[in-house]
């Protein structure tokens, strides 16, 4: 870590899906369990509230800027430099209603009227790839306790990272790497496959389920075709969709595909030699126990 | 002595007339504006009776300024200019006011444009007050024209002008003129060999004795102006003496490095390191690509000369001349300085380079994703496939393949707005060319629309589509991803609103025309304008379409904007017939209006302070630096000159100058104070 980046403060932002006690709480406490190994330390956003994704946004754009705009200023007002979105349906909304208020002036005046707080204008808004790759990447290659054995990763990224990449501006929106980076510097095997960036169908899955069956199965046949034995992800709503639909899908395509869905996370607290069940490995509907016998040798 | 002003007011039909009392304007003209002694208006003063009242009253009332008030000085300064000289007056004591663009077409009622017109007259009758004679400025010319670029533009132009009688210097980068005409299988809306068409131009311009062809040869600089540019060449060392060989072929047949890719067969072929581009290259004679061959490679590793290295000269022990062989490692560049009248622009396009763009289509990684001029050297009888439609990866036979319209054109997203114009015709073309081929293959072909217009244009493509079955669908294509050996493109048909998945054997990119990779610096080593997509500009969009903003610098085919052949073709011969224009005359005149440096006696010299500000921001290159001496040939002072031959008129450098020591002739100072202190401001 440089003299600069130990200075900056970060924030931490959970949301409603990783937050204790939903349904993604596992990715919440993988993701806190690994910082409080190789940092950096997080601290969550006192106060914080829904960040207007899906719902808030599909009808009412004000509504949705001034819930999420009010995370970030809260943040700017405890004196955080950066916040982590681990959910990228949150990082997205913020860093859009970011962009949003310092675009349009008026929106501005009547978010900080809604808010009752300046809008902030310094507090950058980071997802978790971001946050690995910028301050730990040395970290994990130095405390590494556990490695990998005969795990083949498919990196899932979905469209939430990335899209739109004129506003998000990380990684190439048609082959990012970042997570592909990430694990390599745990040990295991990042495939190269074709669908890093495919739609899962996401919110669709309890509207349109036919549509979503469809997009998940692509997803899970591309990464069983291209050799990968797991599926790295960093959203909730990917995980959702791969992991409770894969059942589903197996039954009306006929193929089974047993392959474990888990965060990136959780790999990385597992190559640091944190309890399996301290990341969750035991909440996921796919049993994980191939990934986490996977990490049953010690490094040397 | 005060000059007697003549203000002829025009109508312009009703155009001027309906919102401006041109007979207020006229009758004010003559009681409140100083100098006027005659006022008359007139239904269209640029008709021939509307001149003959101009010239009758310039010698009928004795004037000696004129202000016509009527329309853009763009439009019609030049006639009425020249009937007052046809009445015995010099030109440049006329001005135009404009009444109508800058008046009656932009105000609403006749009040406002009426008091505005006569402000306008006014300030025209203060400026003609202080005009001067001024008289047209002879360059001599010298009657030699050259072509940048041996494309199919750039041998069309070197042909009209040689044809014509002038002498004509081709400058080709590449080791053989042709361009990409040469490169193609055939040729829309008539499917002719395209190959067949262009080499017998190739052999005529080779043959022509009024021209001189320097291949492998690039512009270095072009400094003088229209009539009388010096133009240095660099003919860049070749390896092989012209005059000795013979193209016997003997050394490309004993080079040991063959698997160079061919540049000419878009990387789908290989070359050896002495080569020629291709069989019917002209000159016939190769070239030594010092970057892949291994003498020069080991020559640069032992940091020795070539001729010292020892590792393969099996091409020189080959070369069947003598006594002295015709290849030679020491050769070096050559820098040539040709006198030139006239300079054809015809470098060309790029095809886009599709590989860091188009993520979602690969970006490179899949071997059967290619590009336009790939399945033309795919189709191509004389391709590394010799023309049988194999694709690159296995050479398998494709029986689905996928085209796909506008990549990297119409495409905001990626930064290229422009449609390429070429591609819906040539995608039709590939589409024939693979069915008359594969009979039994499909074609699909993903559009956004459908943009024949030409000559039998909209036929062709409908045969493809009615006679040889190609499937177009509405749409674009979102993704590529490979499985198995397939290819799968996924793509939305927006006219059934479904999406469409296809797995193909093959995709091709009709990839969009794109402006040379240099095209930017070429352009300001000849001062000569370009657009945001870096195309040449011409100075007007419809009436001078092969002009460039410099004088004397004509644009032919694709480096001014994407084009097909046919186009490329007519407007290089608009560019030759400028050119030869040009040079039918000893002596060209020009327009005096061009900025000039005092000059004063000793011991000022000039108030010049030599800053060279307007030398910065001249767009035309035209500011010299020069050195005033002492008699002892010592240096007094370096100050500004301006090149009449190259400056245009355009005022930058009098607007800039910090010492007031540029003038401009016809704007200057006094002038353009006069008018702007004759308006009342209310």
């Amino acid at each position: 870590m440089t003299e600069e980046t130990k200075k900056t403060k970060i924030g931490y932002y959970p949301g409603c899906a990783i937050t204790k006690c939903s349904t993604s709480e596992e990715y919440g406490t993988s993701v806190l369990g690994v910082s409080r190994v190789i940092g950096p330390e997080l601290v969550e956003i006192g106060d914080w509230n829904c960040c207007g994704a899906s719902s808030a946004h599909a009808t009412n754009h004000k509504l949705s800027t001034a819930l999420s705009v009010r995370n970030i200023s809260l943040a700017e007002k405890d004196g955080y430099d950066e916040v982590l979105a681990p959910c990228p349906m949150c990082s997205q909304r913020l860093i859009i209603s970011q962009n949003d208020v310092h675009e349009d002036k008026k929106l501005r005046e009547e978010v900080e009227d809604a808010i009752e707080m300046p809008v902030s204008s310094n507090v950058k808004v980071s997802n978790y790839l971001e946050i690995i790759k910028n301050y730990s990447m040395d970290e994990i290659a130095e405390k590494r306790k556990k490695k990998p054995e005969g795990l083949k990763v498919a990196s899932y990224y979905g469209c939430l990272l990335l899209r739109p990449p004129k506003i998000l501006k990380f990684d190439d929106p048609e082959n990012p790497t970042t997570m592909d980076e990430i694990v390599a510097a745990i040990g295991a095997e990042a495939v190269d496959w074709e669908f890093k960036t495919n739609c899962c169908g996401g919110g669709f899955t309890l509207s349109r389920p036919n549509v979503v069956v469809k997009l998940t199965h692509d997803i899970l046949e591309g990464a069983a075709d291209a050799g990968a034995n797991v599926i790295a992800v960093a959203c909730p709503m990917c995980h959702a969709n791969l992991d409770m639909r894969q059942k589903n899908i197996e039954k009306e395509y006929g193929r089974r595909f047993n392959i474990p869905i888990v965060y990136i996370s959780e790999l990385i607290g597992l190559a640091l030699g944190l309890k399996p069940k301290d990341l969750g490995m035991d909440k996921h509907f796919i049993d994980t126990d191939f990934v986490v016998d996977a990490f049953s040798n010690i490094e040397e | 002595m005060s000059k007697k002003i003549g203000v002829f007011v025009c109508h312009c039909g009703t155009n001027i007339s309906a919102t401006v009392d041109v007979e207020k304007v006229a009758e004010e003209a003559k009681k409140n504006n100083p100098g006027v002694s005659y006022t008359t208006t007139y239904k269209y003063m640029c008709s021939d009776p509307g001149q003959k009242l101009l010239r009758d009253k310039i010698k009928e009332e004795g004037l000696d300024g004129v202000v016509v008030a009527a329309c853009s000085p763009k439009m019609h300064e030049h006639t009425f200019r020249n009937a007052s000289k046809k009445a015995g007056m010099n030109p440049y004591h006329v001005e135009i006011s404009n009444l109508r663009e800058q008046c009656s077409w932009v105000h609403p009622d006749k009040p406002t444009g009426t008091e505005k017109s006569i402000d306008l007259v006014r300030m025209m009758t203060e400026k003609t007050r202080k005009d001067k004679s001024l008289n047209p400025i002879k360059v001599p010319v010298t009657k030699r024209a050259l072509v940048i670029g041996g494309g199919i533009a750039g041998i069309q132009a070197a042909l009209d002008i040689a044809d014509a009688g002038h002498e004509v210097v081709m400058v080709e980068r590449e080791a053989s003129i042709g361009g990409h005409m040469a490169q193609l299988s055939e040729t829309f809306p008539t499917l002719d060999c395209s190959q067949c068409i262009m080499t017998p131009k190739m052999v005529e311009l080779a043959q022509n004795e009024n021209i001189k062809l320097y291949t492998w040869s690039e512009i270095e600089a072009v400094d003088g102006y229209l009539g009388n540019f010096d133009v240095k060449i660099r003919k860049k060392a070749r390896s092989v003496d012209l005059d000795l060989c013979t193209g016997c072929s003997s050394c490309w047949q004993v080079c040991p490095s063959k698997k160079i890719k061919s540049e000419f067969d878009m990387k789908l072929g290989n070359r050896t390191a002495i080569y020629i581009p291709f069989p019917q290259a002209i000159p016939s004679k190769p070239v030594i690509d010092r970057e892949h061959c291994l003498l020069f490679k080991d020559a640069r590793k032992k940091n020795i000369p070539p001729n010292d290295s020892k590792v393969c000269r099996k091409c020189l022990d080959v070369c069947p001349i003598a006594p002295v062989k015709a290849i030679d490692y020491s050769q070096e560049d050559e820098i040539i300085t040709e006198k030139i009248g006239a300079i054809v622009v015809a470098t060309g396009y790029k095809e886009l380079d599709d590989t860091s763009m188009y993520g979602e289509y690969g970006g490179g990684k899949y071997q059967d994703v290619i590009t336009g001029l790939q399945f033309e050297r795919l189709a191509s009888a004389s391709g590394p496939t010799e023309g049988e439609i194999q694709r690159p990866s296995d050479g398998k036979v494709p029986e689905i393949i996928v085209f796909i319209q506008c990549v990297g054109s119409r495409d905001p997203a990626k930064g290229c707005s422009y449609c390429s114009k070429t591609c819906c015709m040539y995608t039709a073309k590939h589409t024939m060319l693979y069915k008359h081929k594969v009979h039994d293959g499909h074609a699909y072909v993903f559009y956004i629309d459908i943009r024949c217009a030409g000559k039998d244009y909209e036929e062709f493509w409908l045969r493809a589509v009615e006679e040889e079955g190609a499937t177009y669908l509405r749409g674009r294509v979102s993704r590529i991803y490979k499985k198995g050996d397939k290819l799968v493109v996924l793509g939305a048909d927006t006219l059934t609103g479904s999406v469409v998945e296809i797995e193909a054997d093959m995709v091709v990119l009709a990839s969009a025309m794109k402006a040379q990779d240099d095209a930017e610096k070429f352009a300001q080593k000849l001062s000569i304008q370009y657009n945001k997509d870096k195309f040449f500009s011409e100075i007007h969009p419809k009436l001078k379409p092969v002009e460039s903003s410099s004088a004397g610098i004509f644009l032919a085919g694709t480096c001014q904007g994407p084009k097909d052949i046919p186009e490329t073709v007519a407007q290089a011969g608009a560019a030759a017939s400028k050119v030869l224009a040009l040079l039918s005359a000893d002596e060209l005149e020009r327009e005096p209006v061009v900025a000039k440096v005092d000059r004063l006696p000793a011991p000022i010299f000039s108030t010049c302070i030599g800053c060279f500000y307007c030398k910065r921001v001249c767009p035309y290159g035209a500011i010299a630096e020069e050195d005033i001496k002492a008699r002892d040939g010592s240096v007094i002072k370096t100050v500004a000159r301006v090149n009449e031959g190259l400056c245009q008129g355009c005022g930058l450098c009098a607007a800039t100058c910090r010492s007031k020591s540029v003038e401009l002739a016809g704007f200057n100072d006094e002038q353009v104070y006069a008018e702007i202190n004759s308006v009342e401001f209310s």
